[in-house]
């Protein structure tokens, strides 16, 4: 299964993808539009300092812990991706508490967000990995 | 402020409705132009700062922002024009010779363009380069005189070394210093893959690069650095740089800030020490001189390397390629006053020097007229742009084109001719880590190779117009041009037909 690799040698730690996630999850069809003047709720993260960045987001593991720590089934696995369906999802944050990547966060409405892979928007594939200038971040088979 | 202020030359237009201060522009721009005002929540722009990049132009993903040049002008004068007194008073400031990068941007004539190719009708018949086979390699060394046969009448094939070429480009002399660690592997590894040579410059060859030895031309230059046994013997060729077309007759001068690292360890001299090359070789005060340090390199590498000898374009060229000619060397690249550099005096680079077209055309013409065009290869560079600039060259003369600015621009270099502060926002001529990073290999080498792919498709499509299916067909073919908006005069020393004739 095709999965979104980091490569923190190449990050500038630009920012632009989680400009992008924001935006593909946005539903809108402008970016200015989606996101001027407002907090965004990117599904990847950049994580670093001065001397090094890196994206951080879900891994779509094969044995995913936050699954198993659902208390209402929100999350589950569809063809290897886990998905998350946020009308279940009551907000208790186990997810985000046994995630050993940090990969889950919160939405403007306090539920539980995770990356994806831009399968349920219309961005078609990742814009994290489409946005990014440098190829720190792909999108492929390992 | 003052007496000492001079109003910026770009402005930073910023479309209010479209910037979502994603930061991107701040973070991205070494420069720092761009910051965040978190009092008044707006992007502001500092232009004095603003080299013109468009770093920050091509990361804004919502295509808020735009450089200009800036409108405040000084009263309009054709003799006094805005940057020559802006020059006189940065100098009334510093005291100091003026500094430029990459080559000369004044409007002196480019005789590419007065240049206009063949094609055939009706009665010679054009070749599809799709259809049909087409023939773009070149050898470049020296060439025997006439066919030797030996006792038995066979043909002798012991030829001088060659290299050989899939196609007539090579890139040319960029120092590692110069520019960037990921630069270099980006030429590197795009020469391998197109079968053809980059040129390490005068910086030595980084240890990690040995392994691109088949594709590499090794350079010795005045100030010798990096230069060892293992060196010479590393690449396909050796060039012995005489001067550089940015600047004819001055050397180089990489400041100690950049001689860090690996900088210092391939260059061979002590981190943070200015690596200085002199103007001249101070070995070489004649052909005679010049012949000697030939037959070291090639006693040094057994005979097995050709040798290029670099000269820029200058007023007595072909006298000075005879000479060249004559010494023993395999190779001439002439290098044209359009050429770039990392840095230059701005008066050397944009008043010291001739165009390499007319450079080509007198020495191609002067080493027939004396029977030793067959002595050496004729390479050329100092701003050749596109494919036409090649094929034209070839007609005029030469056997193969260095490149530079152009494999630049494919590793998104945007010509802000800047390279001197080392301050490179696409991460070619710095050798700041968190900016040498910008420019990732796997995509560097990848737009090289298009670049040149993309060329040789069109000077198949060129050659094919003019009803040649090979490229040595085409060389010194100077039937195939004709010229116009040329004088008399240039029209001889091309020896080519206006257009019409």
């Amino acid at each position: 299964m095709k999965r979104v690799f980091v490569n923190e040698k190449w990050c500038l730690g630009c920012h632009l993808c989680e400009y992008n996630c924001a935006f593909a999850n946005s539903g809108l069809d402008n970016m200015a539009k989606a996101l001027k003047d407002k907090k965004i709720y990117p599904r990847i993260r950049i994580e670093g300092d001065e001397n090094i960045n890196y994206a951080v987001s879900c891994r779509h593991c094969t044995d995913p812990m936050c699954v198993k720590s659902c208390i209402t089934g929100a999350l589950s696995i569809e063809d290897g991706v886990i998905t998350i369906s946020q009308d279940k999802c009551v907000g208790c944050l186990t997810c985000i508490l046994v995630c050993p990547y940090g990969c889950i966060s919160q939405n403007e409405n306090s539920v539980a967000q995770k990356c994806e892979l831009c399968l349920k928007n219309s961005a078609g594939e990742p814009a994290c990995v489409k946005g990014c200038p440098n190829n720190a971040i792909v999108y492929e088979e390992r | 402020m003052g007496i000492e202020y001079i109003y910026p030359e770009f402005e930073v237009v910023r479309n209010a409705d479209r910037c979502i201060k994603c930061g991107v522009c701040q973070r991205q721009c070494a420069n720092e132009v761009h910051k965040l005002d978190e009092d008044l929540n707006v992007m502001l722009s500092d232009e004095a700062k603003c080299v013109n990049c468009q770093r920050c132009v091509a990361l804004c993903p919502t295509r808020a922002l735009k450089i200009v040049k800036s409108d405040c002008r000084l009263r309009e004068n054709a003799n006094w024009s805005d940057s020559t007194i802006k020059e006189v008073y940065k100098q009334a400031s510093s005291g100091a010779v003026l500094l430029s990068s990459m080559g000369n941007p004044n409007p002196l004539p480019v005789y590419w363009d007065r240049i206009l190719i063949n094609a055939s009708q009706v009665t010679n018949p054009p070749i599809d380069p799709l259809r049909e086979p087409m023939e773009t390699a070149v050898f470049l060394g020296k060439k025997p005189e006439k066919i030797q046969r030996d006792e038995n009448g066979k043909i002798k094939c012991e030829l001088a070394p060659q290299i050989k070429l899939p196609v007539p480009i090579m890139f040319s002399a960029m120092s590692y210093g110069s520019i960037s660690y990921n630069a270099h592997e980006s030429l590197a590894r795009a020469a391998r893959e197109l079968g053809i040579c980059y040129n390490t410059g005068e910086g030595g060859l980084h240890k990690d690069f040995y392994e691109y030895g088949p594709n590499t031309i090794v350079q010795v230059a005045s100030g010798r650095f990096g230069v060892h046994e293992n060196y010479l013997n590393a690449g396909a060729a050796i060039e012995i740089k005489m001067g550089q077309g940015a600047k004819p007759g001055i050397g180089g001068h990489l400041p100690g800030a950049k001689i860090v690292g690996d900088v210092s360890k391939t260059r061979m001299i002590p981190e943070g020490s200015d690596a200085i090359s002199p103007a001249p070789h101070h070995d070489i005060y004649s052909i005679e001189d010049l012949r000697q340090l030939v037959f070291s390199l090639k006693e040094a590498t057994n005979y097995k390397k050709p040798i290029i000898v670099k000269v820029a374009a200058v007023h007595n060229i072909a006298a000075i390629a005879s000479g060249i000619a004559r010494s023993g060397a395999d190779i001439i690249a002439i290098d044209g006053f359009r050429g770039g550099t990392g840095a230059a005096p701005t008066r050397i680079r944009d008043n010291v020097g001739i165009p390499i077209e007319l450079a080509l055309a007198s020495v191609d013409q002067r080493l027939r007229d004396e029977g030793i065009r067959n002595n050496v290869s004729l390479v050329v560079g100092g701003s050749i742009r596109c494919a036409s600039d090649v094929v034209k060259a070839i007609a005029l003369g030469a056997d193969a084109c260095y490149i530079a600015t152009s494999a630049l621009l494919a590793l998104g270099c945007h010509l802000c001719r800047t390279c001197q502060t080392g301050k490179c926002n696409w991460g070619i001529a710095t050798q700041r880590p968190e900016l040498v990073k910008r420019l990732n290999p796997d995509i560097g080498y990848q737009r090289l190779v298009n670049l040149v792919t993309a060329w040789q498709h069109e000077i198949k499509e060129l050659m094919g117009a003019m009803g040649i299916n090979s490229i040595e067909a085409l060389k010194g073919n100077r039937l195939m041009l004709r010229g116009v908006n040329m004088t008399e005069k240039e029209l001889e020393i091309f020896n080519i037909s206006h257009a019409g004739e």
